[in-house]
């Protein structure tokens, strides 16, 4: 047999010690795991929702929230601004294109949004089935709705006022699946898409008391925000600061945005990060001890093999390589651990179905979780080992 | 055979044990006695090659001991000698074949479960191959140990206190299995023992036909003692063939 095989044996020979320190090195290294996992699905998600866009517009307050808001989907908006003056942005010479988003009601906890064909085209997302709509009240569902809800063709439903479930039912303006997207790993999959006009005749319908009242309304027509890009890369200086200061709008920059959330988020990783880095620190301890242990209980035997004819080296070799078999099979643990806590995390804050956080991935960043983890058992196994090579015979001898 | 001359081993913080000559013919039978402490350890370590001799020649199975490295002591170890612990050093994770491989690999050898079996049946523990060392009596995983010893055909058979804690029956069982595995495999036979009961074991036919020699090592103490005392006498005294 080989030293591998031989080292597995004394591993598994004290079980109960060899699962704790997998069991410990596997926590510490499935924190890594969660973290870089969470990272990686949190970063690429923004880098695919917010590809393409370079300013938000929409009602003053939080930059932040308009962004969250608007783009992921994942808080509700900051307010309304007028469609004329989103009109007239649209005009601006600065700007290459304009898509409107109109918020406020929601169809079994997923957004109805408001928008033009050109959001579904924004997101280079295409039909599985049926077509966009090309008149008020018909949807196209994103994959995710229509996996989950069940929805057909040709199938009508009426949405509830609010972005959470649980609003009041505009029950006299039904809406019609006409088209479903298939899966764009956006955050299409998880809307459901209508004309804007769709938006402005339920709420209209559902507050206006006669037809006065409905010309009032339909003059002062409003959207939640817009998306733009810019024609020029010089609209990046003038544009936000012309929105901020001249209009009753507000511009965030998803990119600033984004990174201020980053850094946000990255004190609490840096929180978690230092948590992690103690709990490797533990493991590798933990790991010490039980090897440290294991030689002093074993030094007999292995001053016997040394007897036998074994090397110096080969005696520190098997420690080695029970330190690697640790190291090996926490890495497992690990990985498989920091895959379920990230899904854990996805469907207990439900946003599995935005895709921020989901199932299981494999960035290549998680390359580094075995790596640590050979890295922390050899560390940990130098110093036996090395007792190892000097395991004194003549201490076996005078053993009675 | 073993030969030595003039040996002697000095520990960093201890006095010098010197040590007898001798001259064990191949196939011979060497009793190494004397009270705990008095060298016996040191005697086998030097000639297992784990130590080299602070001064004196100590020659071992056809090679000089004297400046041999450590690597090649170690292979040479591994293919000349053969040792029985006092304690047996059984591996409890593995089976009886499993200790008996293990022996294999530290010698740098092939696992050979022929070889394993055969001299498991020489020693008739075959049976037990399977199982673990905690499921054997005392006298069995003697025979597991003894199997190990030999398993690689050593030249010399070192064997440290093989009746310690056995009683009249047991240890002349014991005494009569090395004696009958060491000429199996035509080893000279090294027992370092404190017990006065081997001499007596040991037929009176080994002593004529394989020229059975009694080495008897004096306490380190009585150096010290004698040294006190200005007696001047040597450390040890050598018993004679």
């Amino acid at each position: 047999m080989k030293t591998w095989v031989w080292a597995w044996h004394f591993l598994w020979s004290r079980p109960l010690n060899a699962a704790l320190n997998v069991l410990l090195l596997g926590l510490g290294l499935g924190s890594i795991t969660f973290l870089l996992l969470v990272g990686h699905q949190i970063s690429r998600a923004f880098e695919r929702d917010l590809a393409g866009i370079d300013l938000v517009v929409g009602a003053k307050g939080s930059p932040m929230q308009l962004i969250l808001s608007g783009v992921l989907h994942i808080d509700v908006p900051t307010g309304n601004v007028p469609l004329k003056a989103v009109q007239a942005l649209a005009k601006n010479p600065l700007v290459a294109s304009l898509i409107p988003i109109s918020l406020g009601d929601n169809f079994q906890a997923y957004r109805i949004v408001g928008t033009s064909p050109a959001y579904i085209s924004h997101y280079g997302a295409t039909l599985a089935q049926g077509q966009a709509w090309s008149e008020p009240m018909q949807v196209v569902l994103g994959a995710t709705v229509a996996r989950h809800l069940g929805l057909q063709l040709g199938q009508r439903f009426v949405g509830s006022h609010g972005l959470g479930g649980g609003g009041h039912a505009h029950g006299d303006n039904p809406y019609t699946v006409v088209g479903i997207l298939a899966p764009s790993a956006s955050v299409l999959d998880r809307l459901i898409l209508t004309d804007t006009a769709s938006v402005w005749k339920v709420h209209e319908d559902y507050t206006a008391v006669d037809d006065d009242d409905r010309a009032v309304m339909a003059d002062e027509r409003e959207v939640t925000l817009a998306l733009l890009s810019y024609k020029t890369p010089l609209a990046a200086v003038s544009l936000p600061r012309y929105v901020n200061t001249s209009t009753e709008m507000q511009a965030a920059a998803p990119a600033l945005e984004i990174s201020r959330l980053l850094h946000m988020l990255g004190l609490g990783t840096d929180v978690l990060r230092a948590f992690t880095a103690v709990l490797l620190l533990t493991a590798a301890l933990s790991v010490f001890i039980a090897l440290w242990s294991s030689l002093r209980e074993r030094r007999a035997d292995l001053a016997l093999l040394r007897m036998l004819g074994a090397t110096p080296a080969k005696l520190a070799a098997l420690l080695l390589c029970e330190a690697l078999w640790l190291g090996l099979l926490a890495s497992l643990l690990g990985l498989a651990l920091g895959q379920g806590f990230a899904a854990a995390l996805g469907w207990f804050l439900q946003l599995d179905s935005s895709l921020l956080l989901g199932g299981l991935s494999w960035p290549a960043e998680l390359v580094w979780v075995p790596a640590l983890a050979l890295a922390v058992s050899l560390g940990a196994a130098l110093l036996p080992a090395l007792g190892a090579y000097r395991v004194s015979v003549l201490e076996l001898l005078q053993t009675r | 055979m073993i030969r030595s001359q003039g040996l002697s081993y000095r520990y960093p913080q201890g006095p010098a044990l010197n040590f007898p000559d001798v001259e064990v013919a191949q196939g011979a039978v060497l009793l190494l006695s004397g009270p705990s402490g008095c060298g016996k350890s040191t005697w086998l370590a030097l000639a297992a090659g784990l130590m080299a001799p602070s001064a004196g020649a100590l020659a071992v199975a056809g090679r000089s001991l004297n400046a041999i490295k450590s690597v090649a002591a170690d292979a040479w170890r591994a293919r000349a000698i053969g040792y029985l612990p006092q304690k047996l050093h059984l591996s409890a994770a593995l089976t009886v074949q499993q200790n008996l491989a293990m022996a294999q690999w530290a010698g740098g050898q092939p696992e050979d479960r022929t070889r394993i079996g055969a001299a498991l049946q020489a020693l008739g523990v075959q049976a037990l191959a399977q199982r673990k060392p905690g499921q054997l009596s005392g006298g069995q995983a003697q025979r597991v140990a003894l199997a190990r010893a030999v398993l690689l055909q050593p030249q010399v058979l070192l064997a440290d206190e093989p009746t310690a804690s056995l009683d009249d029956e047991a240890a002349a069982d014991a005494v009569g299995l090395l004696l009958h595995t060491a000429g199996q495999h035509g080893a000279t036979l090294v027992i370092a023992t404190h017990d006065a009961r081997v001499a007596q074991l040991i037929p009176a036919g080994v002593d004529g036909k394989n020229g059975f020699q009694s080495l008897r090592l004096l306490h380190r103490r009585l150096l010290i003692d004698e040294h006190a005392d200005g007696v001047g006498k040597p450390a040890h005294e050598g018993g004679t063939p």
